[in-house]
């Protein structure tokens, strides 16, 4: 079981950094954005393999709509989103790489220097109803914050983003009876 | 992988015959929605019923076209994608009581193959470097917006009833009572959601005639048989799974539990089938805006339902 | 391979995402990809904290910090293609670099 653990862990690790890479190396945006999805999914594979099978699910799943809509915002705001034109845009790329080498190095003189503690406690016989029951217990608080950080993310966003008030959907005087929206929607109101 | 589990049929009788059996079913189930929709098309002919294999052998055999610089790499890694991924997708349905896999999470298993086909299709719409598939590709997202999240309660409610998430718990929690009876608008936003991840009948505007064939329209040969096949297999693999969670998979009188979970599914598929098909194509714009506003309530108050009638016991 | 070893490889490579993804947010223009590079390194924590839950302490803290991960990436994701598109929208500027408002 080891063994498993070992030989398809670290092969993951290391598709899931090639592909990390490639996000800033391949022209194509539509490329970069799913070498990133195959960076996630790898991770996840790890996580399936280390017995954690909830996080994992959710973690492709979460990352596949991420990546999509992704997709989505790189093809809208890059100039040359299918790489035809090969074009560089960074900037330092010289202190940038730097200080990415140094980061690691830092990291992972950390990990190979400490002296790493044995396993404390047994593994639970399910992980997902470890989460579950943490999520719903101990942490609950952890999750309320959470629930409330999403809700006032999802507030702010919607403000920043949209272009529209309603003075532009009701007319100046808000008397409109129906909204003049670019996409009329599917509501009878 | 998860030794509590219940036996999977990959430990029952090995890895290669239970992988074999999903691969089995998923052909046989994608034929089946062909095979069915192919009659209905023809108005009840039953000698229509073998179109979908001419085709198929055609599909094989013929020359793939191909357009002016295309992404082969994502556009051959998306379209084949959609097939596989139909397949995994069969791997937590139990056939006979028992799943290929068997995690503490399968409907998180299901709905994650699922949304793997954002990405598929997506791929497919971008790959050929054509205007009327990548539009295709940009409404199967917008739509997916909207459908996405009623599907994900409709299976957390089912989950909510079994207190867990293994599809095999979930039919073993019906043994008295099958989860439709209480959970129909559960049962019905969980068909159309896998009807709009096959972007099938009234979903099918990613692929409408009014965009030329959208994601479609530039695939042929042994890509299109791969595409087709797997709308074909996730419309098939949505009635299975339907059937397992909340028609009681194979409960039934008389008739051996394997029997009973094909009649039910083979009815589920033709119900899909012949009602999609007698349904306009939804526009995405409009039904997004009747997603977000009705059907996201909706689904969170079946979700609350369920809640309640678990706290009060009726599914034990 | 003992699990010390196995434990140190998993995270020299959660390491190694997250060194690639502060190259990538510090190198690019494009504020989309910047934000790779920001997802690049939660990655990286992803890992770091499902190799600490299986080899380190199999409690529910790690996996809770994994869903918190998780969050913060769609935080994220959220605020910043807001952001773009609210700074897209004013001046028509979709690169760090022309994005000076703060400049002194």
């Amino acid at each position: 079981m080891n063994d498993v653990v070992a030989v398809v862990g670290v092969s993951l690790g290391i598709v899931a950094v090639v592909l990390g890479v490639a996000v800033f190396v391949v022209d194509s945006m539509a490329r970069a954005t799913f070498a990133l999805l195959g960076s996630f999914l790898a991770i996840a594979g790890i996580m399936l393999v280390l017995d954690l099978p909830y996080l994992a699910l959710v973690t492709a799943l979460m990352m596949t709509m991420e990546m999509a809509v992704m997709a989505v915002f790189m093809i809208m705001f890059m100039m040359n989103p299918a790489g035809l034109m090969p074009m560089t845009m960074v900037h330092n790329a010289r202190g940038s790489a730097g200080a990415g080498l140094g980061v690691f190095a830092v990291l992972a003189a950390g990990v190979w220097l400490v002296d790493w503690p044995t396993r404390s406690g047994t593994a639970p016989a399910d992980a997902t109803v470890q989460l579950g029951e943490a999520i719903m217990g101990q942490y609950m608080l952890v999750m309320i914050l959470v629930g409330v950080g999403l809700f006032a993310t999802i507030l702010s966003g919607t403000v920043l983003a949209t272009g529209r008030g309603r003075y532009d959907r009701f007319g100046p005087d808000l008397r409109r009876s129906r909204p003049t929206d670019p996409v009329p929607g599917g509501l009878p109101r | 992988m998860t030794e509590a589990a219940g036996a999977t049929s990959a430990e029952a009788w090995g890895l290669v015959p239970a992988v074999g059996l999903v691969v089995v079913a998923a052909i046989t189930l994608g034929l089946l929605v062909a095979a069915v929709d192919s009659v209905v098309l023809a108005g009840g002919r039953p000698g229509a019923a073998l179109d979908p294999v001419r085709s198929a052998v055609r599909s094989v055999l013929e020359q793939r076209r191909t357009t002016l610089a295309p992404d082969r790499l994502l556009w051959r890694l998306g379209s084949s994608a959609a097939f596989v991924l139909a397949v995994l997708s069969l791997a937590v349905v139990p056939f006979d009581g028992s799943t290929l896999v068997s995690t503490s999470a399968d409907l998180v298993w299901f709905n994650a193959a699922e949304a793997l086909l954002w990405a598929a299709v997506w791929l497919v719409g971008w790959g050929p470097n054509a205007v009327h598939s990548l539009v295709g590709g940009y409404r199967f997202l917008a739509q997916g917006l909207g459908y996405e999240l009623p599907l994900m309660f409709a299976l957390i409610s089912t989950g909510i009833a079994a207190q867990s998430l293994r599809t095999t718990d979930v039919v073993a929690a019906q043994a008295g009572l099958w989860f439709v009876a209480t959970m129909p608008l559960a049962f019905v936003v969980f068909l159309a959601g896998g009807a709009a991840f096959a972007f099938w009948g009234p979903f099918a505007a990613p692929a409408g005639s009014d965009v030329a064939g959208g994601v479609l329209s530039e695939l042929s040969g042994p890509d299109r048989l791969l595409v087709d096949g797997g709308r074909a297999i996730f419309l098939g693999a949505t009635a299975a799974m339907a059937t397992a969670l909340f028609l009681g998979g194979g409960a039934g009188p008389l008739l051996p539990a394997t029997w009973w979970f094909v009649v039910k599914t083979v009815t589920l598929v033709t119900l899909l089938v012949v009602v999609g098909r007698r349904l306009p194509v939804l526009r995405p714009d409009r039904f997004v805006e009747v997603s977000w506003v009705v059907l996201v309530p909706a689904a969170l108050v079946q979700a609350l339902v369920v809640a309640v009638l678990a706290l009060a016991g009726v599914y034990r | 391979m003992t699990d010390e070893v196995l434990l140190q490889l998993l995270l020299t490579v959660a390491a190694a995402l997250v060194g690639t993804g502060v190259f990538g947010a510090l190198s690019q223009q494009s504020i989309v990809m910047v934000m790779m590079g920001i997802e690049l390194v939660v990655n990286g924590v992803l890992l770091g904290g499902v190799a600490a839950w299986y080899f380190l302490a199999p409690r529910a803290d790690a996996q809770v910090l994994i869903v918190v991960a998780l969050v913060v990436m769609a935080v994220e994701m959220v605020m910043g293609f807001a952001a773009t598109i609210a700074i897209y929208r004013a001046r028509q500027v979709d690169m760090v670099d022309m994005a000076t408002e703060l400049n002194g």
